[in-house]
């Protein structure tokens, strides 16, 4: 379904991305996990060509994604929406329109222009939001919204497109834990309810096992290991991030209880 | 999930409430349009009725002047490097009003600037009268007070450059206050705290925020400025735009030479754009460009 054959990406001298392969056969929720600059991100903005990659290829359904351009280019940027660890909604408009967003590949500019929207995707929108728990936040301006809530808007911006693949930027890293869990839950049942395919950059190990059918764990720009939860090990672990035998997976959670004190204690401590 | 709300809105009544205000404002805009529209078509058309001659008539010899000058110009084309040696003086003196006015007013600017700011200034109480000032100064067209230190002082370029240094000060005094609204006042309290007097606060907590934005309007305008030198040439204030005025003169058939002063302030802008956004990466990202 999905290939990534070799894809690099270099800003000047320094290569963030290096030769990064795998496959997806079917849908699947997929985990990213490694360091900060471990090149997580470029990986997902190449795969949107968000950003353009220096070498390699992105294959879907057969189609080599990488050499579009233009129109098809945009068409599959619809097909493979994103979401971004800050929300990336547009702070002044309501927010139905930033779900309504969504559908822009679809419209021309001059009914953008004039915001004429169908009503079916007005009714569709919010139904969306519905099913994320927040119309009533419809009328809002999304510079209104908590954190949680914008967040889900961005998921309900990305539903709005009918994509095939979700990309998810550190969804959750600017969100308290009871946020966190909200919009992650929301993924998986997107992703259970509707068959598409989720690839999400995550920074902690524990949501990664807790909701990805498959773990890819990246250093320094290189896939150092792709496998189910069950086979990241805490020994696999200290791989990805390079880290010493005082590693402990609980200190990095944001699950709420995950953390008692004795095990902060130690934490520290060690 | 966990807090979905259920405070008895449905969907539909949400979708419906929603879909009315959309309706309501598709109404405003549509509204909006139109009176815009009645107003551009009914306003130019009283503007065409007050023309002396017909816009409609006289658009089909719109480019009759301007491709009058360029067919002469490329005629004698052979002749353009000439043109240049001959008027480069006189582009220096242009360039040279303009470089000393943008220079004296960006000074000027800086100290009104910062008298004119909430929050910065000296004298709380007289930022209202610092501001007029600046609003006087912008007010006042450059061309006329040339023309009038010109009666005073005679031709020349003297008193090009303090029209257009006092015009200066009063546009660049009011973008460098907007820019120091932004400036955060952390470093300001932090000089404060040590006794520092309000120059050391301006000079060293204020001034290595804004800098970068100021250059950047001041190169702006030193564009601007080299503009209006070459216009104040035309009222006696001399170099190129003195040239220019003669040159350019219906049926002389100087427009080689018009043409080759044209290139000339072009290439001059070009270059003075360049080497700007050049100055202005190195101000905000430092020499090497790597802290991206």
């Amino acid at each position: 379904m999905l290939e990534i054959d070799h894809l690099t990406k270099r800003f000047g001298t320094k290569t963030a991305v290096q030769s990064a392969t795998f496959t997806v056969e079917k849908p699947a929720m997929i985990g990213i996990i490694g360091r900060s600059g471990a090149g997580k991100s470029t990986l997902l903005r190449m795969i949107n060509r968000l950003t353009a990659e220096t070498e390699g290829k992105i294959v879907f359904e057969g189609e080599d994604v990488t050499a579009l351009k233009g129109a098809s280019k945009r068409r599959w940027q619809s097909e493979c929406a994103m979401i971004f660890q800050q929300f990336n909604l547009v702070p002044r408009m309501d927010v139905v329109s930033n779900v309504l967003h969504g559908t822009l590949n679809r419209r021309s500019t001059f009914t953008t222009l004039f915001n004429l929207y169908p009503d079916d995707d007005i009714s569709q929108a919010i139904g969306i939001l519905d099913r994320l728990g927040i119309a009533e936040q419809a009328p809002k301006r999304a510079e209104a919204l908590s954190g949680g809530q914008q967040q889900r808007v961005a998921i309900a911006r990305a539903l709005m497109q009918d994509p095939k693949i979700i990309l998810a930027d550190e969804p959750i890293a600017s969100l308290d834990p009871m946020n966190a869990q909200v919009v992650m839950e929301a993924l998986r049942r997107i992703h259970e309810e509707d068959g598409r395919m989720i690839v999400a950059n995550l920074h902690t190990l524990d949501t990664a096992r807790r909701y990805c059918d498959r773990v890819i764990g990246m250093r320094d720009g290189k896939i150092v290991f792709d496998g189910t939860p069950e086979q990241l090990t805490t020994g696999a672990a200290r791989d990805i991030y390079g880290a010493g035998a005082d590693f402990s997976e609980a200190a990095t959670s944001t699950e709420i209880g995950a953390l008692d004190r004795a095990d902060a204690h130690a934490a520290v401590t060690a | 999930m966990a807090d979905i709300t259920s405070s008895g809105v449905t969907p539909q009544s949400i979708t419906e409430s929603y879909l009315q205000e959309i309706k309501r404002k598709r109404l405003y805009s549509g509204i909006t349009l139109v009176v815009f529209i009645l107003l551009m078509v009914s306003g130019f058309n009283l503007a065409a009725s007050r023309n002396g001659g017909s816009f409609w008539g006289g658009l089909s010899n719109f480019f009759d002047y301007p491709s009058e000058v360029v067919s002469e110009a490329a005629s004698k084309a052979s002749e353009l490097p000439a043109h240049f040696v001959t008027y480069f003086p006189a582009l220096v003196e242009t360039v040279n009003i303009a470089a000393v006015s943008t220079l004296i007013g960006a000074l000027l600017a800086t100290v009104l600037s910062l008298l004119a700011t909430r929050g910065l200034a000296r004298w709380p109480w007289a930022i209202g009268l610092v501001r007029r000032v600046l609003d006087i100064m912008r007010a006042v067209p450059d061309i006329v007070i040339a023309l009038i230190l010109i009666f005073i002082l005679g031709g020349g370029p003297v008193p090009a450059m303090i029209a257009i240094a006092f015009h200066t000060t009063g546009a660049l005094g009011k973008l460098f206050s907007e820019v120091n609204e932004n400036a955060d006042l952390k470093p300001v309290d932090g000089l404060k705290s040590v006794g520092a007097t309000w120059t050391q606060q301006m000079l060293l907590g204020v001034i290595p925020q804004v800098a970068p934005n100021w250059l950047s309007y001041t190169l702006l305008r030193f564009e601007i400025n080299i503009r209006a030198s070459a216009i104040l040439g035309f009222v006696g204030a001399g170099g190129l735009g003195y040239e220019l005025k003669n040159a350019i003169s219906w049926g002389q058939g100087r427009y080689d030479e018009a043409g080759a002063m044209f290139l000339m302030l072009f290439l001059t802008i070009v270059i003075v754009d360049q080497i700007s956004s050049a100055m202005r990466n190195r101000l905000t990202h430092g020499d090497g460009g790597l802290h991206a």
